[in-house]
């Protein structure tokens, strides 16, 4: 396949999955956006205004928690957008269209991840309009905040993909977003800053990579974090190129797709 | 020159341990219109899943018009359509856009595609259903969107593993019809099928798998001529009373007024009438038992069961 024929097929997977998930935007881009407007509501203006500002670097609980909250949305949105065009691909069969055609591997997986990257920035987009109803925004390194941005939504929507070919069934693809993914945001650094915990808890918080997206992102925004940006982003993008290896063995060998 | 395909000792075990191919060997020439038959499990889908990268070989080889799978399998791939057995649609997709999308795929941009899915579902009749969703099809509808599928990006061999299950008398036909005008286009075409009339009606050449094993590979006319006897149903004017006598071929009553006769491929069929008509017996109809395919078939498969089991008990 020439290059002009691969750039053709990106495209094609690329606004079949733009369909896919605008076809089913109550399910897709209209959840996260309720959700988040409730969070601004209850944990950034109710309690939040209660909260005493040296727990969060001097910020409003509200400013403190809108970068973690996007980066959540992102997170899940871009997982969740891979894991279910994957795996219902797979379920249904036209995964096969794909695998009879000499579009590459690695076309596939940019394509699905692709997919799962534009659905987890659009939704990180909505929920940023909808917090400016409740905060100010005023961004203190934008190249910064996005890049952490769109190469996290890159990494999970890759994790994505690695669930949806081992899952088997509808539970499977629900069990890592549940066990894994919403602890590991949640314990990531969204509401608090690891400061409040005890030293060894701090250091427990290290081994979680959701911390250094969420961190790496409010930097970003705020200028302050409880790591060192670069670190952040090394961090990042070694996760990407081990996932993304992963991903592109498992298409390859056929695991899950082909008997 | 190159085959169209050429199989070489292809073997497929499953993660399960079933060996579903073994060792098989088949070459199909260019332009060839193609059928490969066998009973439920024999194997076909299995081979034809290898054929085009759905299922991964045990071990052998597969040359497509001269691309060899392992190592030019972007091009091989280029070369295949594909009609599955089992439908694999996005069923919430509209009907268009599965064609605008699996040419994409082969590298087809999207306003070329949108000429050709046109053309494809006005042949197929299907413009009309071209926004509904695949759900939304018959099972017959379907079948015809994935040979419209398969088509969309030109390949010069096409793959239908059972297109006609599950369609209507007059749409099979038309169908064949279908089928018969791409493959004097010059595109060498490869059918399953369990209506063997389907085979003999549309196929040049003919393979037949059993148990993963190739029992036969040759063409439909010496296939045929291979038929040493034909069976014929009569039935009667009048009710008859005892069976004439004739050792030049085997008459068996069915009911008072039905006769079957199998006669050998060297007598005439005349010779049935002047027997009969001696003995003032009139018929009023004839037809074959079965389908002249079918008996063969089943004398083929059977005996390859055979051979199979003496070799186990030998
Ligand atoms: N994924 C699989 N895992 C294990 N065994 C399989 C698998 N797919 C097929 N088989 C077995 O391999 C054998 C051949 O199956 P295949 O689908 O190739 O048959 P077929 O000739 O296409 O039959 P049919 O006419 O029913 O479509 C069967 O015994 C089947 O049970
Ligand atoms: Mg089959």
């Amino acid at each position: 396949m020439t290059l002009t024929d691969q750039m053709t097929a990106l495209k094609t997977i690329l606004i079949k999955e733009v369909l896919r998930f605008s076809r089913i935007w109550v399910q897709t881009i209209l959840p996260p956006a309720i959700t988040m407007a409730l969070y601004f509501v209850i944990f950034g203006k109710l309690i939040g205004s209660a909260i005493d500002t040296s727990a969060t670097d001097g910020y409003s609980y509200i400013d403190y928690i809108v970068p973690g909250l996007i980066m959540m949305s992102v997170i899940t949105n871009s997982y969740s957008n891979v894991v279910s065009s994957f795996y219902s691909a797979k379920y249904q069969g036209h995964i096969q269209e794909l695998l009879v055609s000499p579009t590459p591997n690695t076309i596939i997986l940019i394509g699905f991840i692709g997919g799962g990257v534009i659905r987890g920035l659009m939704v990180g987009a909505i929920v940023t309009l909808v917090s400016l109803f409740f905060t100010d925004m005023d961004v203190q390194h934008p190249f910064l905040t996005v890049i952490t941005l769109f190469l996290t939504s890159v990494l999970f929507a890759t994790a994505g993909l690695i669930n949806a070919v081992y899952a088997k069934s509808f539970d499977d693809i629900s069990i890592v977003p549940v066990f894994v993914l919403t602890p590991l945001t949640y314990l990531g650094g969204v509401f608090y800053s690891i400061k409040l915990l005890s030293p060894f808890w701090q250091t427990m918080s290290l081994v979680n990579p959701v911390l250094y997206m969420v961190n790496g992102f409010r930097y970003g925004i705020l200028g302050v974090s409880d790591i060192s940006i670069y670190i952040s982003l090394a961090i990042i993008l070694i996760f990407i190129v081990i996932l993304f290896s992963i991903a592109y063995f498992l298409l390859d060998k056929g695991v899950g797709i082909r008997s | 020159m190159s085959k169209a395909l050429q199989i070489t000792n292809l073997s497929k075990t499953y993660g399960n341990g079933f060996t579903a191919l073994k060792g098989v060997s088949l070459s199909v020439e260019k332009g060839d219109f193609f059928a490969l038959l066998g009973a439920n499990g024999a194997g076909k889908s299995t081979m034809i899943g290898i054929i085009s990268s759905l299922v991964n070989k045990t071990s052998g080889e597969v040359n497509i018009h001269g691309f060899d799978l392992d190592t030019q399998r972007s091009e091989a791939k280029a070369m295949i359509g594909l009609v599955p057995q089992e439908f694999n649609f996005n069923v919430f997709e509209p009907v268009e856009e599965i064609l605008l999308n699996q040419a994409g795929y082969y590298g087809v941009g999207r306003s070329e595609a949108k000429v050709r899915a046109k053309q494809l579902l006005e042949q197929l009749e299907l413009w009309d259903k071209r926004k509904n969703m695949a759900s939304e099809l018959s099972g017959g509808m379907k079948r015809r969107l994935m040979i419209a599928r398969a088509l969309i990006h030109r390949p010069q061999l096409l793959i239908l593993d059972e297109p006609t299950a599950g369609v209507d008398i007059e749409i099979r036909r038309s169908m064949w019809d279908f089928l018969k005008k791409l493959n004097e286009a010059g595109i060498t075409i490869i059918l399953t099928t369990h209506y063997l009339e389907e085979a003999e009606n549309l196929c040049r050449n003919i393979a037949i798998i059993n148990k993963g094993d190739i029992v036969e590979n040759t063409s439909m006319k010496a296939l045929l001529s291979h038929l040493q006897t034909e069976t014929f149903i009569l039935d009667l004017k009048e009710p008859l009373d005892a069976l004439p006598e004739t050792d030049e071929f085997i008459l068996r009553q069915i009911d008072a007024s039905t006769l079957e006769v199998e006669l050998n491929k060297d007598h005439s069929i005349n010779r049935i009438f002047e027997v009969l008509n001696t003995h003032g017996i009139r018929v009023s109809s004839l037809r074959n038992k079965t389908n002249r395919l079918e008996e063969l078939f089943i004398e083929l498969v059977q005996q390859s069961n055979h051979d199979t089991t003496q070799e186990v008990s030998a």
